[in-house]
């Protein structure tokens, strides 16, 4: 079998992707069996051109560089993979859509106007299926390192890859957790987050905050009611929502106008 | 020197984020040199007005996925400052624990994955592992201690879940502390291996005199809180930063420039808390220094490497003292929101790391200040490269190109943190 050829990119992002990916510290030697790192900026000095069987993409989109990359690497890339939630939903960067362009940019710089390059931010973060194809959404802030080989596993045996998107809740209760929602009435969001973390903050006695962004068919003005049922203030729900991933259709309306 | 030169590195590898290099060398004098951060602003400051004072630190962890740690931790204390909390001495230790996890892993990175394979010849510690298996795995295996006391104590390796205002949402169970300090015991070896290894690396003879910053601390090894001081006699009140530090911008970059107030551009990381704080490192790590040879003051910025392997036997030492007097108790975390301002200093694996927020009555964040280790260093790193540059002269434009590069990494840069400023106009900003 030939090695897969991985390229790993980053655009408007923490690098805590690459950091799990980086993560992969007993499955390295597996990882090097499988797959050749043709393309990764952080960890290698000779960084080839494409063709890649997978490109897994770290970041948003906020730049018209990263979007010409973008597209670049859709059409070297046979499968594009959202590499965690700033390129799945723009993560909590996309608060900054919520601020007005002028009022971001002189809050941060003196004279935005005088940095040359500054026609290269668009002030504004998206997410990559806003510009391109993506075969692969892989949720999370940042997502766990199984399933990065579990994508890479899938692309070696060329099936798709098995990805939760049930909510947190199932794990919760499989990991026989109190519901601190329902009893302790704390501002949960995991009826609404999708799966894929373990639940490892209602484990440690922490509410779900939606790290791994919406579930399928979430139903997120039932959970804001019931938000608003146990105390939380119009503004409280809507930073609930406004967070990792206010931007998208199943979160929007609860994120608040913009 | 030669007399015409060009060095340019578009997109600047094994450092974290986008940031590109710049040198024009004319008629023997530099002409132009510039540390580019293309990396795109994310402007953090700004879309915290209006969050709440409990998730600040949740959402500051995104600025950098390598330092989640100290991040979160400058942004607790530094709101915790502005409520007016006293965190329990347990709380201090945990995190403590974490953040020494944070440098482990991330020192560990940089020497081994970003910084190493420029002094054996590799592209890539990908490339290294046919011909160096052993030292790889000895990498990965203390990487992996280092996430692996993270998660621990904060429930996730990347971006921890359970620290927040006034403490921990849990704290770790007995039997797990126990395992920990096994393998922390275990990983003594490997430290000293790591300090050895990296001793034995020959780095360039470059010593340029330039002010180091970091805290300080008289009773112990400071991380994540101590006095603001510098080889040029700052010693003040994590407060008073802003008296001390100015911050502008410079037209070609999207990271801003800092400098000492009346003086000049300044190091923080490693080699500056290890110059500050020599004799509080532990017994061990002392010991290590002498077997190595390594002495302070040094102001040799490719030997950071040197202390960053120091660092992480005084960081096996110190939280093997931690977790031999920590009760392990949960604690009662119920705070009152008001109305205040407050500051933080924390040392993040790269450097030194501040914080400032300001909250209203409600908790919500009025105004926020962040700058960090790169921001801090990006100046001082053009500065040195002015010097080094010139005393490159029997070097071929490749080789001459690697040893900048070689530079950028002794500095571990963290790209990514440092594109997230505020404008402060009531300082003394150009």
């Amino acid at each position: 079998m030939d090695k897969l050829r991985i390229a790993v990119v980053k655009m408007t992002g923490c690098a805590g992707c690459q950091m799990e990916l980086l993560r992969l510290e007993e499955e390295m030697p597996f990882v090097l069996e499988i797959a050749e790192i043709k393309y990764f900026v952080m960890a290698k000095r000779e960084n080839l051109e494409g063709p890649y069987d997978v490109t897994f993409v770290e970041g948003s989109v906020s730049t018209p560089r990263e979007l010409e990359e973008l597209r670049d690497l859709r059409r070297q890339s046979k499968t594009l993979v959202a590499f965690g939630d700033c390129a799945c939903h723009g993560c909590v960067p996309s608060i900054l859509n919520w601020v007005p362009p002028d009022i971001a940019s002189n809050t941060v710089y003196e004279n935005f106007q005088a940095i040359h390059s500054k026609k290269e931010s668009y002030r504004k973060i998206c997410p990559l299926d806003e510009f391109v194809t993506v075969d692969i959404h892989q949720r999370g802030c940042p997502p766990h390192k199984s399933t990065i080989l579990e994508i890479l596993r899938s692309a070696a045996l060329g099936v798709k890859p098995f990805l939760r998107r049930h909510p947190v809740c199932v794990e919760c209760k499989l990991k026989e957790n109190v519901c601190i929602l329902t009893f302790e009435k704390r501002a949960c969001m995991g009826p609404v987050t999708a799966a894929g973390c373990g639940a490892i903050c209602p484990t440690v006695n922490r509410e779900c905050e939606g790290c791994y962004g919406p579930m399928s068919d979430a139903n997120a003005q039932s959970l804001a009611q019931k938000l608003a049922e146990i105390g939380l203030t119009k503004d409280d729900v809507t930073r609930k929502f406004r967070k990792y991933a206010g931007m998208t259709p199943a979160f929007a309306r609860e994120a608040g106008k913009k | 020197m030669s007399k015409e030169r060009e060095i340019q590195v578009g997109y600047i590898s094994r450092v974290e984020g986008q940031g590109s290099l710049e040198i024009r060398v004319s008629s023997g004098n530099i002409k132009e040199l510039r540390l580019e951060i293309f990396e795109p602003p994310k402007f953090f400051e700004a879309f915290l007005v209006g969050r709440h004072c409990s998730e600040v630190h949740e959402l500051t962890s995104r600025i950098c996925g390598i330092c989640p740690v100290p991040h979160q931790v400058t942004a607790l204390r530094a709101v915790e400052n502005a409520l007016g909390i006293r965190i329990s001495e347990q709380t201090r230790d945990l995190r403590k624990l974490m953040n020494y996890g944070c440098h482990i892993a991330s020192h560990i990175l940089n020497l081994y994955f970003l910084a190493a394979p420029d002094y054996l010849g590799y592209e890539s510690v990908f490339a290294m592992v046919k011909d160096h298996l052993p030292t790889v795995k000895l990498a990965l295996k203390l990487k992996k201690l280092g996430n692996d006391l993270v998660e621990l104590i904060g429930g996730r390796a990347i971006h921890p879940v359970s620290a927040v205002v006034n403490g921990f949402t849990k704290v770790p169970e007995k039997k797990d502390m126990e395992l920990m300090r096994k393998r922390l015991t275990e990983a003594k070896n490997d430290a000293y291996d790591t300090v050895e290894f990296v001793a034995s690396l020959k780095v360039p003879q470059f010593v340029r005199k330039t002010e180091h910053v970091s805290l300080f601390s008289q009773k112990e090894f400071p991380i994540n809180e101590g006095l603001l001081a510098s080889t040029e006699g700052i010693m003040v009140e994590e407060d008073r930063y802003r008296e001390y530090i100015k911050e502008f911008q410079v037209d070609y970059s999207w990271a801003k420039h800092s400098e000492v107030v009346g003086r000049n551009a300044f190091l923080v990381g490693p080699l500056a808390r290890v110059n500050l704080n020599f004799d509080r490192l532990s017994h061990d790590a002392k010991k290590m220094a002498r077997k190595v040879g390594f002495e302070v003051p040094n102001f040799n910025p490719f030997t950071s490497h040197v202390a960053r392997a120091l660092e992480v036997v005084n960081a096996i030492d110190d939280c093997l003292a931690i977790i031999d007097k920590i009760p392990l108790r949960e604690e009662d975390r119920a705070y009152e929101i008001k109305a205040g301002t407050g500051f933080a200093i924390t040392e993040a694996p790269r450097g030194l790391l501040y914080h400032s927020y300001e909250l209203g009555g409600d908790g919500v964040v009025k105004r926020a200040d962040i700058v960090t280790p790169t921001a801090h260093n990006a100046r001082n790193i053009e500065n040195d490269l002015r010097e080094l540059v010139p005393a490159m002269a029997d070097l071929t434009d490749e080789e001459a190109t690697l040893r900048c590069e070689m530079l950028v990494r002794a500095y571990d840069p963290c790209i990514s943190c440092s594109v997230h400023y505020v404008n402060l106009d009531r300082v003394g900003g150009l």
